[in-house]
């Protein structure tokens, strides 16, 4: 019982799980918009694989970390149009191209990692993000290492919190978002374009997924490999959910979850004697599917989720 | 501007067409990645023409990595013509494997034509049962089906390798996480001596045939196509939609679970947690290649497996990565979605073309 | 009404229109012209291609010839850009929409200003908006409370945030596709009052209807469209229902007449049930048919007659209360079990529960009775059978399709509801419940639509007309209860009834205030 209490209050152990959270608040952030505007983007693994990707041989190349970041980001966003282009005009099943894009995107990242470094044993290391140093607030007792030692990357994600609120809820653009998302004729009916609004959000909201990934090998890793995403993407895609489609609950469920996979970690080493490791592996697969049976019942799904729209056709 | 008309009944030549050209356009994109690897394009190409036809012996490994496919495309076909989305093939093909395993290593023993029911048995009853879940989850609570079988994915894995590591590890495998191997009375015999394929590829024919007679010729059929193509009119008209999805939820499972007992109890001998690169997820590009038709998946799968066999041997042959029939894949689902429309639509460039008609 | 304003000027005028869709053409060289202060009735059945017309006017059509004119602020007529919602609002064009373009997430403020503000601004004005909304809603007399999230408004709000909108953006046309459709006569009294104060000030309307009598009491001019063509356009003083209704129909129209009949037996009985929650859901419902009768039930839509019929048709079990037939209890009976023991449900959506598209015109004339032996043996479909009888089933019914192989998809509205017809009425079922058979439907496929139940009233079947149209309901009614939030009155004798009493009762008032 005190180690559990051990772990909770070390300072260390709140730094991992915000660590942990920032890919997911990138990804669920990027999850969510797409699905407030209509569209399910399952591209989101395959999204996460080809920002980490890119974003890792930008540096590698020598781009820089945050010419990397950029690079990742228009990655998500080229791999977001695909998917905006199959599922808004074209009206294509959502899961289906979903699925397909991040086929495409993971093996066209494995590929082209592939053929750039066709004989490498240990993947090579860029510099990665080093965790800022912020005055005054990075060195207050506790709460300095548990929360203002992070890298830029983290600060980046907690900001886009912020900034998706603020847009969704503020301004003339996130109404429309929300309305298309709910009746789409509505925002046809008032001079918007239907396409426009869904294609450009999907793209933007890729990019945004990109960056999740990008963290992963600019920040949590320093080098890119094979299955390194490892259903983070499908994770965020509960977690949009269980948030209700809103920024400030997919903060809370992403921090919650890293709290919970930060804490899993610590106990394995606890009991791990006792229990497969296996079972903690599997802790956040489990965690992500309890948490869709927790919301099921009141979830409640935008309207126009899934449904393609066609003009003229109300 | 673009216009979209909908089409009436659609001609079978129409139907077949559509995949045709996907697979065509996908294997011309895949020239786009070659050039980048630096690859000859017809050097490539015929080496992977080759490397799946060139010989008996490669003819029977593409026939052996069709296998698989056939069933994991199977089960994506049947639950997404009941727009069951079970992308958890992958999943469910290793929890087939494993139950294989544990019932033909030594839990039962006698001849084959006991031991050989029961291992296919158990692995499709397994595939099933992990199916069942995500069905419960989806027709009871509402629960999306997608991520819960994506999800299951990764734990069905895990599993297995906690159960490779742990009470089923081979004490004889010199420390590897691998099962102890198949009987020989539960294996799945071979079809030709000094080949790899085996009885597997019969089974997933049969399959294909019954899936075929089930959809189009019994009860069952008529509802999961009428819950696939609308669940609320069905539901209307007295058809028992959660049962159906019940239904078709396990025989999805189960005929991915067959695809892990044909590779454990006909080609491997024994389970390893690398057993499927991918089966599962390759199933759904399969399916919809087919046109979600149960026999269409056979030719499908057959494309599939050549793509995979050929450009690994290519790959062998020029060390260009073989994450190109990865890519060649999953652009053919890409081409298979667009050029569908072409079955659903008609489509018309509008303009200036038909205020010219007009005028006429 | 008085004259229309005949000298002020044009503010619109949609020029020699033609649109076709595939074999069908919608609209033939229509002209139509409004003037400032004008209030032009679009008059026609449905299929006439009075909505098409009006969806061409906005952008959400591209006429393939002719061409739409608006004067603009101080300017004679120019061209619209075709194809742009947002060239026609920008133009001073305002459409009400039949199914109404609300986003239900969003409140009725947030509704009336999208795409009123460039998406690029980083702040919603909405302080503004609400000043001028307060003018404009204390002018017109329209009120919603601007806060609510749409989802939590009834019917009439959400008409007045439509309309609204169009007046925030000084919308100088206003079109309203079918506005009564869902409003009590009362309600629809108080729209025209509305519109007449809107046209006084200068704007110019038009609105489109099927029913006469609206069109007369409330016009300046009227336009008839048939079969997509104008078949005249005349001042709408001196029009009398039969002159308008035979230039809408193109021939004399034989009204369906319900026979006096004797009601038999007791039949379908529920009581005492509450089902749902939210605004549709039903409270301690009583109702009673009898044999060889037709129980109307009136009502606004969204008063929960959508969760009724879903009780009645074994979709929804009811929280408490008991429901029988002949005595035999379905409080908890499956869809199949309902059809099964000879109850015919007509759905309200044909198309989106009614058949399903995909699947060809035999399989769903054989969907509710796949099971049964006629279409099956051991499991097995007998395909031939089928065939058989939905071929005689298509002439019996006048299912107009290429051949019983046909996806049904492909057929019109009124073959679809055939389709339904035939096959739930050849069972001769004991109870038939049917909502809202006759929307969306011509003329000559209502009359058929009615032309079977009254068959089947006549075989001594119990019929459940559940519509929003009260001319129907007093035509083929027996007996007629009103439901209001969930409420179902006491039914009555049709004879003892009229539209005044009907509109107070579905609009909440008590019998007792009516009389």
């Amino acid at each position: 019982m005190s180690d559990i209490l051990d772990i909770l209050i070390s300072a260390n152990f709140w730094a991992a799980s915000l660590r942990i959270a920032t890919p997911l608040i990138f990804g669920v952030i990027g999850a969510l918009v797409c699905e407030r505007a209509g569209v399910l983007n399952l591209g989101i693994e395959g999204i996460f694989t080809a920002g980490a990707m890119a974003g890792w041989m930008a540096v590698w190349l020598g781009a820089g970390l945050w010419g990397g970041v950029l690079v990742a980001a228009l990655a998500g966003a080229f791999f977001g149009l695909i998917h905006a282009i199959l599922t808004v005009p074209l009206g294509l099943s959502q899961h289906v191209s979903g699925v397909g894009v991040t086929l495409f995107a993971t093996s066209l990242s494995y590929f082209i990692y592939r053929t750039a470094l066709p004989d490498v044993s240990s993947p090579p290391r860029i510099d990665e993000f080093e965790p800022l140093n912020i005055p005054i607030l990075s060195d207050l007792p506790f709460i300095g290492p548990a929360l203002f030692q992070q890298t830029s990357l983290t600060f980046l994600a907690l900001l886009l919190v912020g900034v998706t609120a603020y847009v969704l809820y503020r301004t003339p653009l996130g109404l429309a978002i929300q309305a298309v998302g709910d009746n789409p004729s509505a925002v046809e009916s008032q001079g918007l374009s239907v396409y426009g609004l869904r294609i450009g959000v999907v793209v933007v909201g890729s990019a945004i997924m990109a960056l999740g990934g990008a963290f992963l090998t600019m920040s949590a890793f320093d080098a890119f490999f094979f299955g390194m995403v490892n259903g983070r993407g499908w994770i965020c895609i509960a977690l949009t959910v269980f948030a209700s489609w809103r920024p400030g609950k997919a903060l809370l469920g992403a921090l919650l979850f890293g709290a919970f996979d930060a804490f899993q970690v610590r106990l394995q080493t606890e009991v791990g004697t006792f229990i497969p490791g296996q079972v903690f592996l599997m802790m956040p697969y489990l965690l992500s599917i309890a948490a869709l049976i927790v919301v099921a019942r009141k979830a409640d799904y935008p309207r126009a989720l899934l449904v393609p729209y066609f003009r003229g056709q109300r | 501007m673009i216009r979209f008309e909908p089409r009436g009944p659609v001609a079978v030549s129409r139907m077949v067409a559509v995949p045709i050209i996907a697979a065509v356009a996908a294997l011309i994109l895949a020239a786009i990645p070659m050039l980048f690897a630096g690859l000859s394009i017809f050097e490539a190409y015929g080496l992977m023409a080759k490397g799946a036809f060139g010989s008996m012996f490669a003819f029977t490994e593409m026939l052996t990595r069709a296998t698989p496919l056939i069933l994991t495309g199977l089960a994506a076909a049947v639950a997404f013509r009941a727009k069951l989305w079970n992308i958890g093939a992958e999943g469910q093909l290793y929890a087939g494997a494993l139950a294989a395993v544990a019932v033909g290593t030594g839990f039962l023993s006698g001849p084959s034509y006991i031991l050989i029911p029961a291992v296919v048995l158990a692995g499709a009853l397994a595939g099933g049962l992990v199916m069942l879940g995500p069905t419960l989850l989806k027709t009871k609570l509402g629960v999306d089906e997608v991520v819960t079988t994506l999800l299951l994915n990764f734990i069905i894995l895990l599993f297995v390798q906690m159960m490779l590591e742990g009470p089923m590890k081979d004490p004889m495998g010199m420390g590897w996480p691998q099962s102890e191997p198949i009987l020989d009375e539960a294996a799945l015999p071979k079809l030709m001596a000094r080949m790899r394929i085996h009885w597997g590829l019969i089974l997933a024919l049969v399959a294909s045939l019954g899936v075929y007679f089930l959809l189009k010729r019994t009860i069952w059929g008529f509802e999961i196509r009428a819950v696939g193509e609308n669940a609320a009119a069905a539901r209307h008209a007295g058809i028992p939609v959660t049962v159906t999805f019940i239904r078709v939820g396990l025989l999805s499972g189960a005929l991915a679970g067959l695809a892990g007992v044909g590779e454990v109890a006909g080609l491997k001998g024994y389970l390893t947690a690398d057993l499927s690169p991918g089966f599962g997820y390759s199933g759904i590009v399969v399916a919809m290649l087919a046109g979600l038709s149960p026999i269409g998946v056979v030719f499908a799968a057959l494309f599939i497996a050549s793509i995979f066999v050929g450009a690994d041997s290519m790959s062998r042959a020029t060390g260009v990565s073989n994450y190109l029939a990865d890519l060649i894949v999953a652009m053919a689902l890409l081409c298979v979605l667009v050029s569908g429309l072409f079955l659903r639509f008609k489509i018309r460039f509008v303009g200036t073309a038909s205020t010219k008609e007009a005028a006429e | 009404m008085a004259l229309s304003p005949g000298d002020a000027p044009l503010v619109l005028k949609l020029d020699g229109i033609t649109k076709r869709f595939g074999a069908l053409t919608a609209n033939g060289d229509v002209t139509l012209e409004l003037r400032q202060g004008e209030i032009l009735a679009l008059l026609g059945e449905n299929g006439a291609g009075k909505t098409t017309l009006m969806n061409i006017l906005f952008g959400h059509y591209v006429a393939d010839e002719g061409k739409v004119l608006v004067a603009r602020e101080g300017q004679g007529l120019s061209d619209l850009e075709p194809g742009s919602p947002h060239a026609a609002l920008e133009a001073g064009i305002g459409m009400v929409h039949q199914h109404f373009t609300l986003a239900e997430n969003l409140s009725a403020l947030d509704n009336i200003l999208l795409g009123t503000e460039p998406l690029s601004a980083l702040k919603s004005a909405r302080a503004p908006a609400r000043a001028k909304l307060a003018d404009l809603m204390e002018r017109s007399g329209l009120s919603v409370n601007l806060d609510t999230r749409v989802s939590q408004l009834s019917v009439g709000e959400k008409q007045r945030i439509e309309i609204l909108k169009a007046l925030y953006r000084d919308a100088r046309v206003l079109v309203l596709d079918e506005p009564t459709a869902v409003l009590t006569p009362q309600e629809s009294e108080t729209l025209f009052a509305t519109l007449k104060k809107l046209s006084a000030e200068g704007l110019g309307i038009i609105f489109i209807s099927h029913k006469l009598a609206e069109v007369i009491a409330s016009s300046h001019r009227v336009a008839v469209l048939r079969g997509g063509r104008k078949v005249a356009d005349l001042p709408t003083e001196g029009c009398d229902q039969r002159q308008l209704a035979e230039l809408m129909v193109g021939h004399e129209i034989t009204e369906t007449v319900r026979e006096p009949g004797q009601a038999g037996e007791h039949l379908f009985v529920m009581s005492g049930i509450s089902a749902g929650q939210g605004r549709e859901a039903l409270h301690d419902i009583y109702l009673d048919l009898k044999s060889g009768e037709i129980l109307g039930i009136a009502g606004v839509s969204g008063n929960g007659q959508a969760m009724l019929a879903r009780v009645i048709s074994g979709l929804e079990s009811p929280a408490k209360g008991t429901m029988t037939l002949e005595n035999v209890n379905l409080d908890h009976a499956s869809a199949r079990t309902i059809i099964d023991i000879g109850l015919a449900r007509i759905p309200e959506d044909r198309h989106h529960d009614g058949i399903v598209g995909a699947m060809s015109v035999s399989e769903n004339l054989a969907i509710e009775s796949i099971r049964k032996p006629e279409n099956q043996r051991y499991g097995l479909l007998r395909f031939a059978a089928m065939r058989e009888r939905a071929r005689c089933l298509i002439k019996a019914y006048d299912i107009r399709c290429q051949s019983e192989d046909s996806p049904a998809r492909l057929l019109s509205g009124g073959n679809i509801q055939k389709i339904v017809l035939a096959r739930t009425l050849e069972t001769e079922p004991k109870v038939v419940l049917a909502a809202q058979p006759s929307r969306g439907l011509d003329v000559g496929a209502t009359s058929d639509v009615h032309k079977r139940l009254l068959a089947a009233r006549a075989r001594g079947a119990g019929v459940i007309l559940i519509s929003e149209d009260l001319d129907e309901l007093m035509r083929l009614s027996d007996r007629i209860a009103v439901i209001h939030r969930g409420h179902l009155s006491g039914a009555e004798p049709t004879e003892t009834l009229d539209r005044g009493t009907l509109g107070l009762r579905m609009a909440g008032h008590s019998g007792k205030d009516a009389a």
